[in-house]
């Protein structure tokens, strides 16, 4: 392997692992506050993408992905308050299924609404051939944009969560609900808030990959199952782990396409994402004694 | 023991008042989609066990299905004649497990029979089952639900991607099942009858087979792991050995109603194994109650029947989503139970304070 078509890889790997790791943070959030995985994530970067190109006949690049983000958003708050919110001590199993649900009814309507073509926004700066020459490689400067976005967003994070009283009232959530509520912390209104954090997350990253990977009505089940890889290798809840397990595991696949054909290629995540559970459930980065009091 | 299976006299009355009606308003294409209904409600009833009894999510069992209807397809429409001087061949041939057929072009074909493809899909099934049970039947909740998933999103990659199963196409011109004598498995429209008795036969005997195995040692075992699976293990319940000879069984269950649909039908294609086929058999379970083998067997016969009609159009994959959470949410002990109880105890509640007046 050259060295060009070496790096060539490695920039598609990591603009790939950089999506995966903010669909991983998305599902992070919400289990951190609520214990369940929303099966529904993938949705969300779909509809930021979809929705996004839609305004983008009527509104200027950062106006439409401004606004996609915003109605994401408030679809994440409406999945959580008529879904989830009124719900009391539901299993495991009826979580499960109802953010199966959501993800399959959002899906049918995406594709009631948009059809089964695929889209995709502009690139942000220059078009399909401009690419920025690196070491002999050809990236693209979208490429920059998605791992710029991502890298902001993801600093960002770290900042609200650790510095704002809102993000700190999330983490003692996270950490202890029953503690947070005798605190005076509204628990009910932190769940919703993390529905519309990692909506907003997802729909982001959706709009800035879009035109390097395209939009359709069901790239989410693909993307959940990727982010969910992910945050198990990072270990679940952990946001440092999941930024690198995504980068690993975009790496991973993009190195596989050059081995085998490019149909197996969400196979070889999945088969993974198998392989991880049935031997460290805890990730590769988490301790087993964290991970003994989640739910395996 | 003659009141165990008193429940099953209604049934078979169904099955044929269903017949019998269908031929006297000349109406027999409804039989069509009561077969293919049938040959899903196989799946569903062993996916019910796995489910509400044993209380173990699978959103993999269109995966098995798809193995096995993939598999008796494959084996018994591709041609096996430029391997015919191989000892592996000879050694089939000396089994009686080879049969001479026609491609669509009308050459001479020498391919696998029916019946030992059938068993060798079967068998796969089993054996993989076996193989993904015993690690994945180790996790819970989300865990089990994930891995079970990736399992069915890799048969169908592995599908659509080989030349072997006909990619995005499937597998067509499957000859017919033929059992014994004149009875054979196949679309034709003059067995149709048949075919629908076959069908029922199946789906009666995996109904008494199961029924017997939740009131047995084992039903017992696994509603106690549905309960509280620790305190199950400690009282002695070995849950592990348990929940995988469920978890395989069900997957035979799914195996052979994919070999008999794939027969009926003539063909297959990659969406039998597509997610949301299995997401589809899940919601099933759900609303027929979980832990209700009859609730499960008679929402597979209505739901696949009305899906099979194409009364849901386009929205087909949403209503199954809909139903899915709206069950969850409002009636998670299924749609048949609410009624009955809700009722009842609207009866009961009535009838106390008439006595207490």
């Amino acid at each position: 392997m050259t060295l060009e078509l070496f790096i060539q890889y490695i920039f598609a790997g990591i603009t790939y692992g950089a999506i995966y790791a903010i669909v991983a943070i998305g599902f992070n959030i919400i289990y951190n506050t609520t214990g369940i995985i929303n099966f529904a994530q993938g949705e969300f970067v779909m509809l930021g993408g979809m929705i996004s190109i839609s305004l983008i006949e009527y509104l200027n690049l950062p106006a439409a992905i401004a606004l996609a983000v915003v109605i994401t958003m408030i679809i994440g708050a409406l999945v959580e308050i008529i879904f989830i919110r009124w719900l009391q001590g539901p299993s495991v199993l009826r979580m499960i299924i109802i953010t199966i649900g959501v993800s399959i009814l959002i899906r049918e309507a995406a594709l009631h609404i948009w059809g089964e073509s695929v889209r995709s926004l502009p690139y942000f700066i220059g078009d399909e051939i401009t690419s920025v020459s690196i070491l002999g490689a050809h990236i693209s400067p979208q490429v920059f944009c998605v791992l710029a976005v991502c890298t902001v967003m993801m600093l960002l994070l770290g900042v609200f969560f650790k510095t704002t009283s809102v993000g700190r009232e999330m983490r003692a959530c996270a950490a202890n609900s029953t503690a947070a509520i005798l605190c005076g912390i509204n628990t009910r209104n932190m769940v919703t808030l993390s529905f519309v954090l990692s909506a907003a997350i997802g729909a982001l990253a959706g709009a800035v990959m879009s035109p390097i990977t395209y939009s359709q009505y069901n790239i989410g089940t693909g993307l959940a199952i990727k982010g969910f890889t992910v945050a198990i290798l990072g270990g679940l809840g952990s946001s440092g782990g999941a930024v690198i397990a995504g980068l690993l595991l975009g790496i991973i696949e993009a190195f596989s396409v050059s081995v085998l054909p490019l149909a197996f290629q969400e196979a070889i995540s999945i088969a993974i994402l198998l392989l991880i559970l049935f031997i460290r459930p805890h990730g590769l980065f988490g301790s087993k004694d964290a991970a003994g009091l989640k739910q395996f | 023991m003659m009141k165990k299976y008193l429940p099953f006299l209604p049934l078979i009355a169904f099955v044929v008042c269903v017949h019998l009606l269908t031929s006297w308003t000349g109406t027999l294409y409804y039989l069509t989609q009561m077969t293919m209904s049938a040959y899903y409600a196989l799946l569903i009833i062993g996916l019910c066990v796995v489910m509400g009894y044993a209380g173990q999510i699978s959103l993999g069992h269109a995966g098995f299905f798809a193995i096995g209807g993939y598999l008796s397809a494959a084996l018994t429409t591709r041609n096996l004649l430029p391997f015919e001087d191989t000892a592996v061949l000879r050694m089939l041939d000396a089994l009686g497990v080879l049969m001479k057929g026609q491609d669509i072009y009308g050459e001479v074909i020498v391919v696998i029979t029916p019946w030992a493809a059938c068993i060798t899909a079967v068998c796969v099934a089993a054996l993989l089952a076996f193989f993904i049970g015993v690690p994945a039947l180790k996790l819970k909740g989300h865990y089990l639900a994930m891995a079970t998933l990736g399992f069915g999103i890799i048969i169908y990659r592995v599908v659509l991607a080989s030349e072997y199963f006909g990619e995005a196409d499937g597998i067509s011109e499957v000859p017919p099942f033929v059992l014994a004598g004149s009875l054979a498995v196949s679309g034709d429209f003059s067995e149709r009858i048949s075919n629908y008795y076959i069908a029922w036969v199946l789906v009666i005997a995996g109904v008494v087979l199961l029924r017997n195995l939740i009131d047995s040692r084992v039903g017992r075992a696994l509603r106690a792991i549905h309960g509280a699976e620790d305190a199950a293990g400690s009282m002695g319940v070995d849950t592990a050995r348990y929940k995988l000879h469920v978890f395989v069984l069900s997957a035979v269950f799914a195996a052979i109603a994919g070999v008999f649909m794939t027969h009926y039908n003539g063909s297959i294609g990659p969406s039998e194994a597509g997610v949301m086929k299995s997401v589809r058999y899940v919601a099933i379970v759900a609303v027929g109650g979980m832990a209700h083998l009859w609730g499960a067997l008679i929402m597979a016969i209505i739901l696949n029947f009305l899906s099979l009609r194409g009364v849901f159009g386009s929205y087909d994959d949403a209503v199954f989503g809909l139903i899915l959470i709206v069950i969850m949410l409002f009636a998670p002990n299924g749609l048949l139970r609410i009624n009955l109880r809700s009722k009842l105890q609207a009866f009961f509640s009535r009838a106390k304070r008439a006595e207490e007046v």
